[in-house]
């Protein structure tokens, strides 16, 4: 199994395979962070521009860190401080970053579908790092490997995925790319955060934390995105947090002693984990962000480090 | 995506089990003859078959001279110069477990041909640390080198011409020990 596509947009178009070699990649890749020299020169000459409308820490750290070990020039654009600031139209900055020849755009768009409009309208490769609420598919990558690391393997494995479904682009991704590889999928959450009709995606929804995490291999929390607060969604912080916190007294009392916890990062402390938990025993929150690297790795590479996955 | 790659038929076997054998053990005393002993050797050998190869050479080497000597993995995908002339490639990883530090570096690949490989093997060995010393151990030596590279320990010369291929067969891959010529069967 080769890779031969232009583009990484969505987990949700990738086949089984596609997304097993993607992980396979990354997992090869994680050796380079332990060298002395921390780099090799898969993309040299290529050139991948991070193209960011929204914050982020991690990602776009991690992209570049990536990009420059494979040593790839990257460069970052923010829409702050740009001309976006000057109102020039989200597709007309994209193609006149195209019209310096990157071999990648990685994109970050609060609107869904962003990714999809440039991998149609740019002849390069794109690798969406998040589009509104819609996809993640590195993000969903990396929790993957995490999980093969730790449990060494995917099919019949079970993963409760805790809180803003709804808003929640890493949990779609996950949702898709963990129901391909036969892994069971129970989300969780306030009623008001969980979207209708998520049943069609092949999940369980469980509307009690204490049930959601009880048996399962892997618990997922979700940040709350407190922005989302002023739309009523829930009634206050402090009852979120008494009912979907997740406490060590809870995950003693209701899950399995071998549960790996997770968190896309950036963690509310003391909303949705308290602090015992998100730097306890059961956590890999900071094994996911050092896989984040290996991961993002692999799919530039994978994009331009071949003449398959180079653009047309 | 590449082009299927013609069929081949066997043309000639270049060595068999006992030969093959013969030729590693020669090796194995080369390399200790050469370094005067085991000290501070260390092998490194090139997926796939170069890995076993090593493998087989450092169990010469402990029979010989009762020194067990490490064997670390090269995966060179990183530092090809024909990426983009490739169709997708999978990386499988370097696993070097020891510091290759003020060290001889015995490096192992099955077939010697253009040096292309070679010459990306330099590279990333060179990327993890600075060896005292790398020395090239090569089952067979086909010529048409591209590059000025050359082995240290040569199993078997073996002129042939560009279109035939040399196939290594090793017991732990393929179920028989043996080195055959291929050449693409509709010529």
């Amino acid at each position: 199994m080769g890779w031969t596509r232009k583009d990484l947009v969505t987990m949700r178009e990738l086949e089984p395979a596609e997304i097993v070699l993607l992980v396979d990649t990354a997992a090869s890749l994680q050796e380079i962070a332990g060298r002395e020299i921390k780099k090799v020169p898969a993309l040299r000459g290529k050139t991948i521009v991070n193209l960011f409308y929204e914050n982020s820490t991690r990602t776009r750290t991690s992209f570049e860190i990536a990009g420059k070990w494979l040593s790839a020039d990257v460069i970052n654009f923010s829409a702050g401080g740009s001309s976006a600031a000057k109102g020039e139209s989200f597709i007309d900055t994209a193609k006149n970053i195209a019209a310096m020849s990157p071999d990648v755009v990685v994109v970050r768009h609060s609107s869904a579908g962003a990714a999809s409009i440039l991998a149609r309208e740019l002849t390069c490769s794109v690798v969406n790092a998040g589009d509104g609420a819609h996809e993640h598919p590195t993000q969903a990558l990396l929790d993957l490997l995490t999980i093969r690391e730790h449990k060494g393997h995917f099919e019949g494995l079970s993963v409760a995925i805790v809180g803003d479904i709804a808003h929640s682009r890493v949990a779609r991704s996950n949702i898709h790319a963990m129901r391909k590889l036969g892994m069971t999928v129970t989300v969780a959450g306030p009623p008001t955060l969980i979207p209708p009709f998520v049943q069609e995606m092949g999940v369980k929804v469980s509307y009690r934390l204490e049930d959601a995490i009880r048996d399962v291999d892997v618990v997922m929390m979700l940040r709350l995105q407190q922005e989302r607060m002023t739309g009523g969604l829930i009634p206050s912080l402090r009852e979120y947090s008494r009912y979907w916190g997740l406490t060590l007294d809870k995950l003693r009392a209701h899950a399995r002693p071998d549960v790996l916890i997770m968190h896309p990062g950036p963690v509310n402390r003391g909303v949705e984990l308290s602090p015992e938990v998100a730097d306890g025993p059961y956590s890999v929150i900071l094994d996911q962000v050092t896989k984040g690297v290996a991961v993002r790795m692999a799919v530039l590479f994978l994009l331009a480090g071949s003449k398959a996955g180079g653009a047309a | 995506m590449s082009t299927r790659p013609p069929r081949l038929r066997e043309k000639a076997q270049v060595l068999d089990e006992t030969a093959l054998d013969r030729a590693l053990t020669r090796i194995a005393h080369e390399i200790l003859e050469r370094n005067g002993g085991a000290k501070d050797l260390t092998f490194v050998g090139l997926r796939t078959r170069g890995v076993t190869l090593a493998q087989r050479l450092t169990a010469k080497i402990a029979a010989i001279d009762g020194t067990t000597l490490p064997v670390g993995t090269l995966d060179i995908t990183l530092y090809r110069d024909d990426l983009d002339m490739r169709g997708a490639p999978v990386i499988r990883g370097t696993d070097i477990p020891f510091s290759i530090k003020n060290k001889t570096v015995i490096l192992i690949d099955d077939v010697l041909f253009t040096g292309r490989t070679i010459r990306a093997a330099l590279d990333a060995l060179i990327d993890l640390g600075r060896p005292k010393m790398i020395q090239l151990a090569i089952l067979v030596d086909r010529g048409h080198r591209e590059l000025p590279i050359r082995p240290d320990y040569i199993g078997k010369n073996l002129p042939t011409s560009k279109r035939e291929s040399v196939a290594v067969r090793l017991r732990e891959h393929d179920g028989e020990d043996r080195v055959v010529i291929e050449e693409p069967e509709e010529a």
